[in-house]
């Protein structure tokens, strides 16, 4: 913090004094798109006070109309989309009717953007370096002369390491976290008053996270900039902004001090939100809103209601199922060595290295993405697989799922020998139905084409050996009870569906079939926190009823840590610590576990 | 970008096409005009040789070369047959030749495209090799070549127009189904226990199916083209069966010598057509294509 302060000084940064009135404030904003079933508002009488060198955060679910605020302010919308009402004014500038030659000039100088993905936000043909130096160019920053020294000035500035280097670099060398701080350095480089964040570290590990709105804070407030945070995280709204607003379906609910919104919410949607979002000491069922066990949308079915108890599904043959006494004694699954190893093509610094002249090093040539790890699941056990993105987890239950052949090591599924069979053959193997998979984004993982019902009946047509068209609805129908989704649903498409009935689709698909495994890959992470809470409690549930084991794969230990008996912690292919979840979260041995903990931002409960 | 949508009423499919269509429709009004022409081009070859007035092969030296009149709408040829009644009776034979020859060339490099683009490796040096192969010809050279090799018939055309077209569908499919291979549906199939054929036909196909059909329309103008390029120079079709190339290398000696409707009235029905279906595949790309979908 004193470091930037020192360079800023240095930099001769013109501070600007708070003085005056607001930077920016908006009034009565209504924002309509005209789409072809007429028009929709967006975002309705908004009213918001920016003071300068304060920090926003817009919090809200997708559909709140958080980003289309931001856009507006800008005035990027799209041309569907049209200012009906309000006023906007940015330091006097009357945003709404100004020509937009003014907006060009005040774009990039005056206000910038944060965008979510920071690699389509960059020219991916075009040097990192370049880049900058054509914002600085055209808002007449700097001048050819002197345009690389100060492009370099930047990028120390954001802490990129060797910037002389890194000046040369294109965006696909470049890891998420480095993309993201050339972002930043693009939007901060003609020091303008208003930076706009939205979305800045979706897409990014929590530590990456941590390291780039740190950064962030620190760049603004020795500039004594204003920053509009947009996110759908309260914690990251909670660690990082002086003012929240909670949106919900286009109109502001509440707007406060971050202190005093997070002690004392007044709107019941900003107390739902606060209860959905995952933190340390809390069970499941504390994620659900108080009044209502279950979504009002979508009420999970009652276990006494609907008789869930496992019907003896023909799955289960005989022969396949060990008995009872081995099942107590053998795991479920148990993985040894398991080995992953891929020809190294794009090493982050492979270019530079190759224009120098250095070959790459036999053993470099090979990179390993899962380095001999060995871990047990036992029955009706749920363990949880974290770690960043990169750490080979996703790898691992690839393998697991036998979608991919390890290189070398052994997966042994209720006694048999599973990584002997090719993965090509594996879908024809009596194994196959025994291991399923909820996948990580629920749409794109439903075939377009296939209504929700046949989406669910896949497994059962394909080797449930269900025939007949009565006796198949009424399973589907039986599933989708289980996964709680409306059975009046179940003949639309995909894209008619919300993202939680999607989910509960992913779902049903994959206890259609009773298997004994079921593999988690961050099930919850395309969806909003208060339908994550439904989802993460309806699996708890069917793992009880239908005594299922979990192997939950995530990023985040708050979330596996509710959901799993066990915590697997893995690291560049390796397992750093291994353990109960509980003793995990609340006292981790491995250093790297406890600065995962320590990175994730909760608001102050 | 987060925009509060409008849920809309579940409808059945077929209906939720239509308006969508009839919306496309209303946008774009040339879209409407290429569905117009379409139909015109339709009714022309399902009923047209039975409203015709004259026969179209009944040859009357009484009035041959006969300028365009009430008789005779278009005029007549130097056999004195009704240009009118040959250039309507034509469409069946020119569309049908396009029908089959498209419908062909999608089957065959449609599924070769997207067998490549699914399997990679062996399938696709060996699919992506004979393409480039037929790729290397002059393409109207190669057709003119193999109706030559083949034989002077229409099925030949058929096959020649077909195997021209080969490649377009091959690099459609193959980087079609190439993005969708890894796709989490895909991936959903194959643990739900379907082969890997099985998920090519049954899941990729139908999936990447709006985006041949766009296809398929912008080939069958070219498609016309070509099976009339070919009759214009003798290959395929034989005098005296009305057809618009034939028809148009008939009249073409006659210009000269100010009969122009000879050659005039079949070629602008070949431009009718070409020009309908070129504007009906862009039609039908707004109508599949989600960014068109607010």
């Amino acid at each position: 913090m004193h470091g930037v302060a020192d360079l800023s000084a240095a930099l001769s940064a013109p501070v600007r004094e708070v003085a005056g009135g607001p930077l920016l404030e908006v009034r009565d904003l209504t924002v309509e798109f005209l789409t072809r079933r007429g028009i929709v508002t967006a975002v309705e009488k908004v009213n918001l006070t920016l003071a300068k060198g304060e920090t926003l955060g817009i919090v809200g679910e997708s559909g709140s109309g958080k980003s289309v605020t931001s856009y507006t302010v800008m005035r990027i919308l799209d041309r569907a989309g049209r200012i009906a009402e309000g006023s906007i004014t940015f330091s006097g500038l009357d945003v709404a009717h100004a020509p937009e030659s003014a907006m060009r000039d005040l774009r990039g100088r005056e206000m910038s953007m944060i965008f979510q993905n920071p690699r389509a936000a960059l020219n991916p043909i075009r040097k990192v370096g370049h880049q900058i130096a054509d914002v600085l160019l055209q808002h007449v920053q700097a001048d050819r002369s002197n345009v690389k020294a100060k492009v370099i000035e930047i990028l120390e500035q954001v802490r990129i390491a060797r910037p002389q280097e890194r000046y040369h670099a294109y965006p696909f060398e470049l890891s998420g976290g480095m993309c993201q701080r050339i972002v930043i350095a693009l939007a901060l480089a003609c020091r303008p008053q208003l930076m706009i964040a939205d979305e800045p570290t979706t897409g990014l590990d929590v530590t990456t996270q941590k390291a780039v709105m740190d950064l962030v804070t620190e760049l603004t407030r020795a500039r004594g900039m204003s920053t509009i945070l947009i996110t759908h995280d309260l914690g990251l709204a909670a660690a990082y902004c002086d003012t929240v607003m909670v949106m919900e379906k286009g109109k502001v609910v509440e707007t406060a001090p971050a202190e005093r919104i997070f002690r004392d919410p007044q709107h019941p949607y900003t107390k739902k939100l606060m209860r959905a979002t995952p933190r340390p000491g809390i069970t499941l069922k504390d994620l659900l809103p108080e009044d209502e066990p279950g979504s009002a949308a979508a009420p999970l079915p009652a276990p006494s209601a609907e008789p869930l108890t496992p019907s003896p599904s023909p799955a289960r043959g005989a022969g396949s199922a060990p008995s009872a006494a081995a099942a107590v004694t053998e795991p479920l699954l148990k993985v040894e060595n398991l080995l992953k190893e891929y020809p190294r093509q794009g090493a982050p610094s492979g270019l530079i290295a190759r224009l120098k002249g250095k070959a790459v090093p036999e053993e470099d040539a090979i990179f390993r993405a899962v380095d001999g790890i060995s871990f047990e699941i036992r029955r009706g056990e749920s363990v949880g697989l974290v770690g960043e993105s990169g750490c080979g987890k996703s790898t691992t239950s690839s393998m697991v799922m036998r979608l991919l052949d390890p290189t070398a090591g052994k997966i042994t599924f209720a006694g048999e020998d599973i990584s002997a069979i090719p993965a090509r053959d594996f879908a024809g193997h009596p194994m196959r139905r025994r291991i399923q998979m909820v996948f990580q984004d629920p749409t794109e993982s439903l075939n377009p084409r296939y209504t929700a019902a046949r989406a669910i009946a896949d497994p059962l047509i394909r080797m449930g050996k269900v025939g007949g068209g009565a006796k198949l609805r009424e399973e589907v129908e039986q599933l989708a009870r289980m996964a709680g989704l409306p059975l009046n649903l179940l003949d639309r498409f995909p894209h008619q569906l919300s993202g939680g009935q999607k989910a509960r689709i992913g779902i049903a698909r994959a206890i259609a079939l009773r298997p004994d495994l079921v593999i988690l890959d961050e099930p919850t992470a395309a969806l909003d926190v208060s339908v994550q809470a439904v989802v993460l409690n309806l699996l708890d549930e069917l793992k009880h009823t239908l005594g299922m084991s979990y192997l939950f794969v995530s990023h985040d230990l708050h979330v596996v840590g509710l959901l799993c008996d066990r915590v697997i912690v893995m690291r560049q292919g390796r397992i750093v610590e291994e353990g109960g979840a509980q003793e995990i979260l609340e006292s981790p041995k491995a250093a790297y576990t406890r600065e995962l903990i320590s990175a994730i931002p909760h608001p102050p409960v | 970008m987060t925009i509060a949508t409008v849920e809309d009423a579940p409808h059945s499919g077929l209906a939720a096409t239509l308006k969508h269509a009839r919306y496309v429709i209303s946008d774009n009004p040339v879209t409407g005009v290429a569905f117009g022409m379409f139909l015109v081009l339709l009714v022309a070859a399902l009923i047209g040789p039975y409203v015709v007035p004259y026969d179209p092969l009944a040859s009357n030296t009484q009035s041959a070369l006969q300028p365009p009149s009430g008789a005779h709408w278009f005029g007549t040829d130097n056999l004195g047959r009704d240009i009118f009644s040959r250039v309507v009776v034509a469409t069946r034979l020119d569309l049908a030749i396009a029908v089959f020859s498209v419908a062909l060339v999608f089957a065959a490099g449609g599924i070769a495209g997207i067998a490549s683009g699914f399997f990679g490796g062996w399938t696709d040096r060996i699919v992506g090799r004979i393409s480039d192969t037929i790729m290397a010809f002059p393409l109207f050279v190669l057709a003119m070549g193999i109706v030559a090799a083949l034989g002077n018939s229409v099925t030949n055309i058929v096959i020649a127009t077909a195997i021209i077209n080969f490649p377009l569908y091959v690099r459609v499919a193959r980087a079609e189904a190439a993005i969708r291979r890894q796709a989490g549906y895909v991936q959903a199939a194959r643990l739900t226990g379907n082969s890997e054929w099985r998920i090519l036909l049954t899941t990729i196909l139908p999936n990447i199916m709006p985006i041949m059909m766009v296809q398929m329309s912008l080939t069958m103008g070219y498609a016309i083209l070509n099976a009339a390029g070919l009759s214009f120079i003798g290959l395929g079709v034989r005098p005296p069966t009305p057809e618009w190339g034939i028809m148009v290398a008939e009249g073409a000696a006659y210009i000269v010598s100010g009969e122009w409707w000879i050659a005039l009235f079949p070629g602008l029905a070949l431009m009718f057509a070409v020009f309908c279906f070129n504007l009906l595949g862009d039609g039908l790309r707004d109508i599949v294509d989600p960014q068109r979908r607010t």
